[in-house]
């Protein structure tokens, strides 16, 4: 049994990362992320590895392309505003087919929103943020032991599609403390290992790693090849946990910190005799169709809650295609619905009366929600 | 019987795209001697920009990493951070290099980052179609200069070199000139001598080169040479800007 420290999120995610073999991270300071970057301006060095301070989050995911295109095992990370910024990377990085993984504790939007924890990157992170077609595999972890085990995961995941894989967190998931333990380290990878690496001729064939093709067939072609490795993500990839799922007949919808939420909600519903159950996408790319059809025969409705204004609910909307009502509920800005609020509106779900947005309103009103 | 010039093995037996009279070609080929000379073919990974001289790779034979527009600094940085021991170069144009890219150069200086640049100043965007680059002449025309550059409201050209020179990680800084056989033997050995800095791990080296394009400059081939020497010297005086001796880092 591995030993059990008790750890901030973040640090975590650093250590995660070096003990799965990660020896590069190119950083820019944001909250609610700082302590990333921190921890691995520490720690890297202490293993041989590299910790870079970029000039922005644009230069810092362009040295993530060179890096990954060098073969190396390598970590970024940020918070909403500076994954904006990385837009045009990942979408090269997805385009010339490098790995990495990146990741983003969400903080409230637009702009320069908040600090404090959302989910308001899902569209951003699961639809593709950039310019083309192309998708990030994304993990939505809801526990720092579940972000330890996804990070393994993510490495090992990017590197057999090479392809960006997202970790998408939130400022609560990065800002909170939780015992955890660690798998057994994985040493990093040698780059010449990588046969598409970008390490030097060696008097053999020169590698090319490009997005660019003008031949509109050319192009045409590289995409469609994307979209079936895309395909072979879908089948092979997706990950979701279902809780009280054997009786259950309402079914909650969340991810990361708001599916800690909705657990609490479940059980205060079910000491009401609520049958209430929880559908917990761990991948949000590829989305878990297949847990929605095996609960669909007797589920009686969904309730998606997230801390946003309703985004993951459309994929939830496309999934229940139509066989039994969805409904939704969240908060924004670094408010955080709570259990009795999640409850107030299983309650009126149960009960025919379909939350409205108005519903949002309820606590800047003055009304304290019952 | 002994060849006395021949195609560098660094240079792919493949015509360019690039257009008649740009020195692009010239700059390819010194660049091409430089990697054969010091023998670093198999052990060198070049970065391409968005420009003229994005498809770089297809005529200089190592391993290339294409990169986002003016971002190429920093995807070298990646490169050299992960294999120190391999020789890292980018080869940049003036708009990705001093307009879009100002913050990726300066900060790779800054670093003292241990890779070399190769910058291409022809005063214009060549490769979307004649538009005012950051280095653009006073009173120079282009596309989005109808009237010539107006320092009033178009401001003044960027003197790259100049700029890098006072930064402290900067180990090597010159700026040559490719409109003629003499100043073109001064440009490769300046290359050389930036390569030569990387080698020693000494820390940023850039070489820039004034260069033509005549295509945009509405000029004969023949006639933007010329232009090079009568216009652009002038304003961008040839030299080394900042020569680090001593020690290795």
């Amino acid at each position: 049994m591995a030993e059990v420290v008790l750890m901030k999120g973040n640090e975590a995610i650093g250590e995660a990362a070096i003990r799965a073999g990660c020896r590069y991270f190119f950083g820019y300071p944001i909250t609610p992320q700082n302590e990333i970057p921190e921890y691995m301006a520490k720690r890297l060095p202490e293993v041989g590895g590299v910790y870079v301070q970029a000039e922005s989050e644009v230069a810092a995911i362009n040295m993530v392309y060179g890096a990954g295109g060098a073969g190396a095992r390598v970590l970024i990370s940020s918070s909403s505003p500076g994954i904006s910024l990385m837009q045009e990377g990942i979408s090269y990085l997805c385009g010339s087919e490098i790995p990495c993984v990146i990741v983003n504790m969400m903080r409230g939007g637009p702009g320069l929103g908040g600090i404090q924890p959302s989910q308001s990157d899902y569209f951003q992170a699961t639809k593709g943020g950039g310019h083309g077609d192309y998708k990030l595999i994304v993990y939505g972890p809801s526990s720092i032991q579940e972000m330890v085990d996804i990070m393994f995961r993510a490495f090992s995941v990017a590197e057999k599609y090479r392809n960006p894989v997202m970790i998408l967190g939130d400022g609560m998931l990065g800002q909170m403390m939780e015992p955890v333990s660690f798998p057994d380290e994985t040493p990093p990878p040698d780059p010449r290992s990588r046969p598409w690496a970008t390490t030097g001729n060696r008097g053999g064939k020169s590698k090319l790693l490009s997005s660019i093709i003008l031949d509109p067939e050319g192009l045409d072609a590289h995409n469609w090849r994307l979209q079936e490795k895309y395909r072979r993500v879908e089948e092979e990839e997706v990950m979701w946990d279902l809780e009280n799922a054997e009786d259950a007949e309402w079914f909650l919808v969340a991810y990361g910190t708001m599916a800690r939420v909705c657990r609490a909600a479940m059980t205060m519903a079910r000491r009401e005799g609520i049958k209430v159950g929880l559908l917990r996408p761990i991948t949000l790319w590829p989305f878990p169709k297949q847990a929605f059809e095996a609960v669909l025969p007797r589920a009686r409705g969904f309730l998606c809650v997230e801390m946003s204004t309703g985004q993951m609910v459309e994929d939830v909307k496309l999934s229940v295609e139509g066989k039994a009502p969805v409904y939704f509920y969240g908060r924004t800005g670094g408010a955080v619905p709570v259990p009795r609020a999640v409850l107030k509106r299983i309650r009126d779900m149960v009960s025919g009366k379909a939350p409205s947005i108005t519903d949002y309103y309820d606590r800047v009103a003055g009304g304290e929600i019952k | 019987m002994k060849a006395i010039y021949e195609r560098p093995r660094a240079l792919k037996d493949i015509v360019t795209h690039y257009c008649p009279g740009c020195t692009h070609g010239i700059a390819h080929r010194i660049l091409a001697e430089v990697i054969d000379e010091l023998g670093i073919q198999g052990n060198t990974v070049g970065v391409a920009s968005v420009g003229c001289s994005v498809f770089a790779y297809n005529y200089i034979d190592v391993d290339f990493q294409q990169a986002a527009h003016g971002r190429a600094p920093a995807v070298a940085t990646g490169i050299k951070r992960v294999l120190p021991d391999t020789i890292v170069f980018t080869y940049q144009g003036d708009g990705d290099l001093a307009s879009i890219g100002a913050a990726e150069i300066l900060h790779a200086a800054a670093r003292g980052e241990n890779i070399t640049v190769i910058f291409i100043n022809n005063a214009i965007y060549g490769m979307t179609g004649g538009q005012m680059a950051p280095t653009t002449l006073e009173g120079m025309r282009t596309t989005t200069t109808p009237l010539g550059r107006q320092p009033a409201s178009q401001g003044y050209p960027l003197r790259v070199a100049e700029l890098l020179s006072t930064v402290e990680g900067a180990a090597y800084i010159a700026r040559c000139s490719l409109h003629n056989a003499a100043n073109i033997a001064k440009a490769k050995a300046s290359l050389k001598k930036a390569f030569e800095t990387q080698v020693q791990k000494k820390g940023f080296s850039l070489v820039e080169f004034l260069s033509s394009c005549p295509t945009n400059w509405g000029l004969s081939p023949q006639e933007a040479l010329k232009w090079i020497e009568e216009k652009m010297i002038p304003v961008f005086p040839l030299g080394e800007f900042k020569v680090k001796e001593g020690e290795a880092r």
